[in-house]
């Protein structure tokens, strides 16, 4: 009978529309400023520097190796090398970045940056209410607005915080080992990196 | 005269009774919903009958393949992600088949496997939104994308579930692939995909015998099989006309030759073969997905003697290819040695099976010229790339 098909089209509407009241599969919307869906631990958006420590500048992982500037495949990284040292969360004399900017304009989320930095300095976050009303300064982000507690970093990617720590543990203990502290020791690369530059 | 007679394409058509017809030109995009993206055709109609038609790209030019000539191998991975965005894995899998074919790097066994399961996931995803596309370009509008989408979704959070992104995955890298399975992941995808015919036994019901698809679709925007094959044509449009090539059992890459599964195949090379084609193809995606989920392999997901950084292959030239969803993806690179590729070339099948449009559309009216694009499946981030 013509019409046939779509009767039965109609039908499976009004199944759909019927299912999705006690089906959680036919309605996977939810209302989304009073409701949040999890955040998914492996998601990724835009990059952050971590300290160690309580103070947010002197406690950055970054040596200013500059190696993500580099390899950022849009270039949206730009870092001002110290031209002297600092001691770091340990004590120990490294270059640091007198100015770290990451135009989040330009920055397409890749994380190749994280994949190369052999310090762990740099990570991905998830927080995805970023939004900001003007189009230049306000998306070109500062070390200050970039830098976040190694706690942070803990709270937003768990698995991955916790075998970051791990190997930076187990590099320290080795490099501080034979001779303690005085000289300053190469850096430990890091599982994805590879040697550092410098 | 005529102003027919301007078109020899148009000879078939016989002139409107008082003889002085006149052609009307029309402009059908960048900027219409119907063109999925910025793509434009320059449509001249006699009536409503379509007497010439001449696409114009270009619109979502991004100089790919200059930019790519400019950064490190690794450096172009997340850009092919934007090339076709629906399916960034499986763009990743040419591009690092084209790089490991170039460097000779082997690629672990579970990495393989792993690839397998994603890019399958992708042509589920791929295939699902199109059907959802095309019925919404032939007036359904809302219902079949919706439940389409709703599909789509729950791939589209495994996705970023391994790999941290819905679209933009970057996640294969050369010899593996970027982070092994998260705890939980393989259970959560085994119940997408079990859960994923129920869907297409749904959308089938909805629309398959409905008698307005049939209507629009049944002997609408034929493409004879000797046009296809002399055009280049590939993937499910090609496989619509009823030529059996799928690289997946010609080529035999990655590790497709362990896998039990069909390749469906049409026979009038209509919209509607192709539409149905895309139906079967899920189904026998799903049997792969089974399949691999199944003899998933414990071991390295990537080759741990690759580097990361300063990846020089040896001077020399490769052409990596793969059945992407929309057809043969390949990517042809020149290596002289330094980190940047000398020449980075794509071969998109979207832009390829476009060339055909002109011939499919001639006789037709205007509301089939958006269906038959429509079940081309083109994305223009991958045809002006």
């Amino acid at each position: 009978m013509l019409g046939n098909g779509l009767l039965k089209g109609l039908a499976e509407t009004a199944r759909n529309f019927f299912g999705s009241y006690v089906d959680k599969d036919r309605l996977t919307t939810i209302q989304f400023p009073e409701e949040r869906a999890p955040r998914i631990e492996a998601s990724r958006n835009f990059p952050f520097l971590v300290y160690d420590g309580t103070d947010p500048q002197a406690g950055l992982r970054c040596v200013s190796c500059l190696i993500c500037e580099k390899e950022c495949p849009p270039k949206c990284i730009f870092i001002e090398k110290s031209t002297d040292k600092k001691p770091d969360a340990v004590g120990k004399p490294q270059f640091y970045p007198t100015r770290f900017n990451i135009d989040v304009s330009v920055c397409m989320s890749c994380q190749i940056c994280v994949e190369v930095c052999p310090f762990d300095a740099i990570k991905m976050d998830n927080d995805f209410e970023a939004s900001a009303t003007g189009r230049f300064s306000d998306l070109l982000w500062t070390k200050e607005r970039l830098a976040k507690s190694n706690e942070y970093y803990h709270q937003v990617h768990p698995t991955e915080a916790a075998d970051v720590d791990a190997a930076l543990a187990a590099a320290r203990a080795k490099a501080a080992a034979p001779k303690p502290a005085a000289s300053p020791a190469p850096p430990a690369p890091s599982a994805t990196g590879g040697a550092p530059e410098k | 005269m005529s102003a027919l007679a301007e078109f020899p394409s148009a000879a078939h058509l016989t002139p409107s009774a008082d003889g002085d017809s006149q052609l009307l030109e029309v402009s059908m995009g960048p900027q219409h919903p119907s063109t999925h993206g910025v793509f434009r055709m320059d449509v001249v109609l006699d009536g409503e009958t379509v007497v010439k038609l001449k696409p114009i790209f270009g619109y979502l030019h991004r100089n790919h393949e200059k930019i790519a000539e400019d950064e490190t191998y690794l450096g172009s991975m997340p850009y092919t992600d934007r090339l076709d965005y629906f399916c960034s894995l499986t763009n990743n899998w040419a591009y690092a088949l084209a790089v490991e074919t170039l460097a000779g790097i082997q690629v672990p066994e579970r990495a393989q496997y792993l690839r397998i399961i994603t890019a399958e996931l992708t042509r589920l995803q791929n295939h699902a939104s199109l059907v959802g596309f095309l019925m919404q370009d032939m007036g359904a509008s809302g219902t079949p994308l919706m439940y389409a989408f709703r599909e789509r979704e729950k791939i589209l959070d495994l996705f970023e579930a391994l790999t941290g992104a819905r679209m933009m995955c970057n996640y294969m890298r050369f010899g593996g692939c970027r982070v092994d399975l998260p705890a939980g992941w393989l259970e959560q995808a085994k119940q997408v995909v079990a859960a994923f015919p129920r869907f297409l036994d749904e959308y089938e019901t909805l629309l398959v015998s409905n008698e307005i698809i049939m209507a629009r679709t049944q002997g609408v925007g034929v493409l004879s099989r000797e046009l296809a094959i002399n055009a280049g044509i590939t993937g499910p449009v090609l496989r619509a006309c009823g030529v059996n090539y799928d690289l997946r059992k010609v080529d035999k890459y990655g590790i497709y030759d362990r896998f039990s599964f069909r390749i469906p195949l049409g026979d009038h090379g209509d919209v509607y073969d192709r539409y149905m084609l895309r139906l079967l193809e899920m189904r026998e995606s799903i049997k792969i997905l089974e399949q691999a989920m199944r003899d998933l392999p414990e071991g390295p997901f990537t080759d741990p003697k690759t580097k990361v950084r300063n990846f020089r292959p040896k001077p020399g030239e490769a052409y990596g290819r793969i059945e992407a969803p929309k057809g043969e993806l390949g990517f042809y690179l020149i290596s002289d040695g330094t980190p940047n590729p000398y020449r980075y070339r794509v071969r998109p099948p979207s832009l390829i099976n476009l060339t055909v449009l002109e011939d499919m559309c001639l006789g037709r009216n205007v509301a089939d010229v958006v269906i038959i694009l429509g079940s081309i499946d083109i994305v223009m981030g991958e045809v002006d790339r």
